[in-house]
């Protein structure tokens, strides 16, 4: 006997299934048996043929038998994921129709033994490696004896294992997950796969989930799946890497004026939010922003909701914005769907689709709420994350709108978008003097200084223009009132002037007053100055007379006193007088 | 019932696989059915699904064992070991 390595890893050959071998870790196990389980239109006969497929244009032949749908049907139903089978019959596939005609009668007991020898046959001559066996308990349901199937399952079973190929058996479950008829397959089998559809809200949602994988690790969450023109996809939100390839070019707003307020727009590859409630030229700012790309020869795409692609032309249109010669030229495509659709996962999964088709570098959603607003329910969010992500590491540039209506929900976004988006642009209503005015605000931009102020949005035939808003009184002021505001403002600028030019003129005069009396008592100055030399002349000899006089008398008395005698008698002389002009005042 | 319109020039063929259970069961039934009900206006062909696996394929064979009225017509398959007389009678006789 053979001893195997201490931890046997097992081969695994890859599904193609977009998401579905990132979960298993590198697809279903090789030449093991795989069951895939689910209610009816979860799209097992998809992932069964779709593994096939894929493994066909590797070079591996493959083989499906079909119980149920003629294999004309399954060409016909795989010609719209786009898979050419006549052209891989020839070589790579076999279809082997295995339904029974309704007018075959039953006559005791039957078995797989032929069917078995015949694929033998088949899967030498074509060398395959993966075999389907879609639906086999139509066949087996014939039996009538849960004990005859069992045992042809079981035969089944062993001839795989026998002929070592890499099959996949699909089985019909009801509501529970665990079949009563065939529950003992799931034990039998090294991967059991489950299907579910569920229908919350009205929405369908289909999802996906591992349930056993023998000897290998894998993913055991529920991942939703869509049914998309390329196949089955499984949107992988495990824990999944955020690398992306991060620029510094920056992509105009379409508003020069608000890519100042951003210094310099968008970053390319970011995901833009501008939200606000009906009515607030959310529309208009997206539709600015695709004209511009469109304008730079970037490829576009725009999806709306609810709004047909030719109403958002015109609506665009009387507002400036001029998208058809775009559309022309095929640089703009536009994509307009009804939201109450298919379901969400659907949606992006056609979403998807189009971006893919397209290859554009601008996308613009309108609005992106209109998704995932749509059902409450933890799916949604994490669908359009998940279609953010693609696109974010697509390098594409979106702009989301999202709509907030009632005054309840200013700031906040049901889904949880606003964390993802790097800009955040809200326009809000303000309502002030009967009037309502739009105000634009930057909420959040990552990596790039923005204002941080309101500016007031107009629309006019021109496209949507920017405009300072006043702050008043501790009021915004916008529209009629910011009008009036300026006009006041100016009246009052005007009084100031002219008082500033009264009070001038009227300080120059009084400069020249004061220049003049300056004159003037220069002049005077000038007057006494001459006044008082003359004096001082005059009495400087006086007093040099009445001295000579006192040496005269002096020698004429004879007297011995110094002078200080005649001194102090002209000093009494003086008092005596001064009393006399008090006296004559009174 | 079938032996009172007994149908001139009955032509069937068996398919089976080897000697799965099912299939040696049927040879021995459709023989006893043919001589006791068709005497010897009747021809059985037995096909041997592992010998010439490809028959199944071109005949449009599903399961083992598997008995064809090729004539008279209609053409009528009887899928089973064909334990079960009656159905087998009813399917041959059927116009």
């Amino acid at each position: 006997m053979k001893i195997h390595s201490q931890h046997p890893s097992v081969a695994k050959v890859p599904t193609g299934i977009q998401g579905f071998d990132e979960v298993t870790g590198g697809g279903l196990p090789a030449r093991r048996t795989t069951l895939v389980m689910g209610g009816p239109g979860c799209g097992k006969t998809v992932f069964a043929l779709q593994a096939l497929v894929n493994g066909a244009h590797q070079k591996e032949a493959g083989i499906f038998v079909a119980f149920e749908e003629s294999t004309r049907q399954i060409i016909a139903n795989a010609a719209t994921f786009g898979w050419d089978l006549p052209a891989l019959e020839r070589k790579k596939l076999f279809f082997l129709d295995a339904r029974l005609t309704p007018d075959v009668v039953k006559a005791g007991e039957f078995d797989l033994v032929g069917m078995l020898g015949l694929l033998k046959a088949k899967v030498q001559e074509m060398h395959a490696t993966r075999i389907v066996f879609d639906g086999i308990d139509v066949l087996l349901g014939l039996l009538d004896d849960p004990a005859l199937e069992r045992r042809e399952i079981y035969r089944l079973r062993g001839w795989l294992s026998r002929t070592g190929l890499t099959g996949i058996i699909t089985q019909k479950s009801g509501g529970t997950d665990v079949d009563l008829r065939y529950g003992f397959l799931q034990f039998m089998v090294d991967c059991v796969v489950v299907l579910r559809h569920q229908v919350v809200d009205g929405s369908g949602f289909r999802n996906l989930r591992v349930m056993k994988y023998r000897g290998s690790g894998f993913a055991a969450d529920e991942f939703p799946i869509t049914l998309t023109s390329d196949g089955l996809q499984l949107s992988h939100r495990g824990p999944t890497e955020l690398a992306y390839a991060v620029t510094d070019e920056r992509v105009s707003s379409g508003l020069p004026r608000l890519d100042n307020m951003l210094r310099g727009g968008y970053y390319r590859g970011s995901d833009v939010l501008i939200s606000g409630a009906p009515g607030t030229a959310k529309s208009t700012l997206a539709g600015m922003f695709a004209a511009a790309a469109c304008e730079r020869g970037e490829r576009t795409l725009y999806v709306s909701f609810d709004e047909g692609a030719a109403q958002i032309v015109r609506n665009l249109g009387s507002v400036g914005i001029r998208l058809e010669p775009y559309l022309k030229s095929g640089v703009l495509r536009m994509y307009s769907t009804r939201t109450r659709g298919p379901n969400i996962e659907d949606q992006f999964g056609a979403l998807r689709d189009k971006v893919r088709a397209h290859k554009p570098r601008c996308l613009v959603i309108d609005p992106l709420s209109a998704l995932s607003t749509k059902v409450e329910h933890v799916a949604s969010a994490d669908a359009s994350q998940q279609f953010l992500d693609f696109l974010k590491i697509a390098g594409i540039t979106v702009v989301n709108t999202s709509l907030m209506d009632g005054p309840g929900t200013a700031e906040e976004t049901a889904t949880g978008i606003s964390t993802i988006a790097d800009t955040w642009i809200h326009v809000s209503y303000i309502v002030q003097d009967g009037e309502r005015n739009r105000a634009l605000t930057i909420v959040k931009s990552r990596g790039t200084g923005h204002s941080n102020q309101v500016r007031e949005l107009t629309l006019s035939d021109d496209g949507a223009t920017l405009t300072d808003v006043f702050v008043a009184q501790g009021k915004v002021l916008m529209g009629v009132a910011r009008f009036e505001w300026e006009q006041e403002e100016q009246a009052r600028g005007k009084r100031v002037q002219v008082a500033a030019e009264l009070e001038r003129l009227r300080l120059q005069l009084a400069q020249a007053e004061a220049a003049a009396r300056l004159q003037v008592v220069q002049t005077e100055m000038e007057a006494r100055s001459a006044e008082i030399a003359v004096l001082a002349d005059a009495t400087g000899s006086a007093s040099r007379l009445l001295r000579t006089d006192h040496a005269v008398l002096r020698k004429m008395r004879h007297a011995d006193e110094d002078g200080r005698g005649g001194r102090r008698k002209s000093g009494r002389d003086k008092g005596a007088a001064s009393t006399r002009g008090g006296r004559g005042r009174r | 019932m079938a032996r009172r319109r007994p149908q001139p020039g009955l032509v069937l063929r068996l398919y089976v696989a080897g000697h799965a259970p099912n299939s040696v069961r049927a040879i021995a039934n459709a023989r006893a059915i043919c001589s006791e009900h068709f005497a010897t206006r009747h021809s059985l062909e037995i096909v041997d699904l592992l010998e010439d696996p490809h028959r199944a394929l071109i005949d449009g064979i599903i399961v083992t064992p598997t008995l064809v009225k090729l004539s008279p017509p209609p053409v009528q398959r009887v899928i089973g070991n064909l334990s079960d007389t009656d159905q087998v009678l009813l399917a041959l006789a059927a116009p």
